[in-house]
C-alpha cells in the first residue's frame, strides 16, 4: 500500500534490531492492550471473513461446470443440443411408426370385427350354424294326415315375411335358401320329406325373430292357423325367451355358379 | 487480538448464517474480498513498519473495495467484465505478494 510505505527512512539500527522491533509489536498486538485501532481493525477484518466465507460457500455450492472455460461449454452445448436433436428426431419417427401401426391394427380390427359379422350372418343364413334367440315354437297337429308339404311351405314363408331369422322343422330339418318340401312315401310311413329327412306330423316349427310379429304371422285371419283348421287339424302358438335351433343345413355345393364381384 | 477474533467471528458468521450472496453482488463479492485483503496485508506491513494509522486503514479498505467494485462494474458496462476483474485480482495478487514478502522480511529477515 503506497499509503502505508513512505519513503524508507533510513534506519542505522543492525537490522537484527529492526527484526526485534517487528516482533515486539506482533507480541503487543497480540496480547497487548486492546486499543481503539484494533476494534476498529476488527470490525473491518470480522466484515472481509464474512466476505470471504459466503463467496467461498457460494462458489462451492454452485455446480461443476463453473470453473470450466467457455470454449468447453460452447463445445459441451454444441454437443448436448446436437445430441438432443438427434433423440427428438427418433422420437418423431418412433412416434410416426407408432400412429401408422396403431392405424393398421385398428383398421384390420375393425376388417377382422366386419368379417366375423359377416361370417355369423352367413352361417345363420346357410344353416351352418345353430342358433338361439327369442322366438316362436309353433306346433301342428295333423290326425288326419291332410297336412301336406304345400302348407308347411306356405308356414316356412310366412315366417320368412315376419323376420325370422332361423327355423327348424322337427328339430331335424333346418330350412334354408335351398330346402325343398316333398311329399313322404307310403313305404317309410312318412307325411312330409323335407331336405331328404322325413319329417312327420306333429309338426314342430321353430323359429327365432320377434316372437310377437311371429306370433301374429301364424294367428292372422285367413293364414296358417287358418289353413290348418280348415284341413282338420289344430296349430298351437308359443313364443318363448330362448328357443334353440340345433340342426344344420347339409353344406351347399358350389359346382357350377362362381360369384362374380 | 481483537482483530483476530473479529476475522475469526466474521468467518464463523459467514459460514453458519448461510447467507445467499445477492445477484447483484454476484460479479463484485470476490473482488471486494481480494481487494479488502490486499488492503489489510498493506495495513499488517505497515503496523510492523511502526507506521500503522487505522485512520488511513479504514479508508484505504473502503476505497479499495469501492475502487475495485467500480472498475468491475466499469467492464461489465463496458463488455469486457471478465477480463477487467481478471486484472483487478492480477494487480491485487502482485501487492498483496510483495506485502506479503515485506512482512516476511521484517518478520524472519529472510
Amino acid at each position: 500500500m503506497p499509503d502505508y510505505l513512505p519513503d524508507e527512512r533510513p534506519d542505522e539500527r543492525p537490522p537484527t534490531a529492526r527484526r526485534d522491533d517487528a516482533r515486539r509489536r506482533v507480541w503487543v498486538a497480540l496480547w497487548g492492550r486492546p486499543t481503539r485501532a484494533q476494534v476498529v481493525v476488527g470490525v473491518l477484518l470480522a466484515l472481509l471473513g464474512f466476505a470471504a466465507a459466503v463467496q467461498v460457500r457460494a462458489v462451492r455450492s454452485d455446480d461443476e461446470f463453473t470453473g470450466a472455460r467457455r470454449d468447453d461449454l460452447v463445445q459441451l452445448l454444441q454437443t448436448l443440443s446436437a445430441a438432443q436433436d438427434r433423440v427428438s428426431r427418433q422420437l418423431s419417427e418412433l412416434e410416426d411408426t407408432r400412429d401408422e401401426l396403431q392405424l393398421s391394427t385398428n383398421q384390420r380390427q375393425v376388417a377382422l370385427e366386419q368379417a366375423q359379422r359377416r361370417l355369423d350372418a352367413l352361417l345363420l343364413l346357410s344353416g351352418e350354424a345353430g342358433a338361439t334367440g327369442t322366438g316362436v315354437v309353433i306346433t301342428i297337429q295333423d290326425p288326419d294326415g291332410s297336412v301336406g308339404a304345400v302348407t308347411l311351405l306356405n308356414a316356412v314363408q310366412e315366417l320368412r315375411d315376419a323376420g325370422a331369422e332361423a327355423i327348424e322343422i322337427n328339430n331335424v330339418a333346418r330350412v334354408v335358401a335351398e330346402t325343398w318340401f316333398g311329399p313322404g312315401s307310403a313305404a317309410t310311413g312318412s307325411a312330409l320329406v323335407v331336405d331328404d329327412r322325413t319329417v312327420r306330423a306333429p309338426y314342430v316349427v321353430e323359429a327365432i325373430g320377434a316372437s310377437d310379429t311371429l306370433a301374429k304371422a301364424v294367428e292372422f285371419p285367413g293364414g296358417l292357423a287358418d289353413e290348418v283348421e280348415a284341413l282338420g287339424g289344430s296349430v298351437t302358438v308359443t313364443p318363448l325367451d330362448s328357443v334353440q335351433v340345433q340342426s344344420l343345413a347339409p353344406e351347399p355345393d358350389a359346382d357350377f355358379a362362381d360369384p362374380t364381384t | 487480538m481483537i482483530a483476530l477474533l473479529g476475522m475469526i467471528a466474521g468467518i464463523v458468521a459467514g459460514l453458519f448464517l448461510e447467507p445467499s450472496v445477492p445477484t447483484g453482488l454476484q460479479p463484485y463479492l470476490p473482488i471486494a474480498v481480494v481487494a479488502a485483503l490486499d488492503a489489510t496485508f498493506g495495513a499488517l506491513r505497515a503496523y510492523l513498519d511502526g507506521i500503522f494509522d487505522e485512520r488511513v486503514f479504514v479508508i484505504s479498505f473502503v476505497s479499495n473495495v469501492l475502487v475495485a467494485g467500480f472498475i468491475v462494474y466499469l467492464g461489465d458496462q463496458l463488455g469486457v467484465g471478465g477480463q477487467l476483474s481478471t486484472g483487478v485480482v492480477v494487480v491485487f495478487g502482485i501487492r498483496i505478494f510483495s506485502n506479503v514478502a515485506a512482512i516476511r522480511r521484517r518478520l524472519l529477515h529472510a
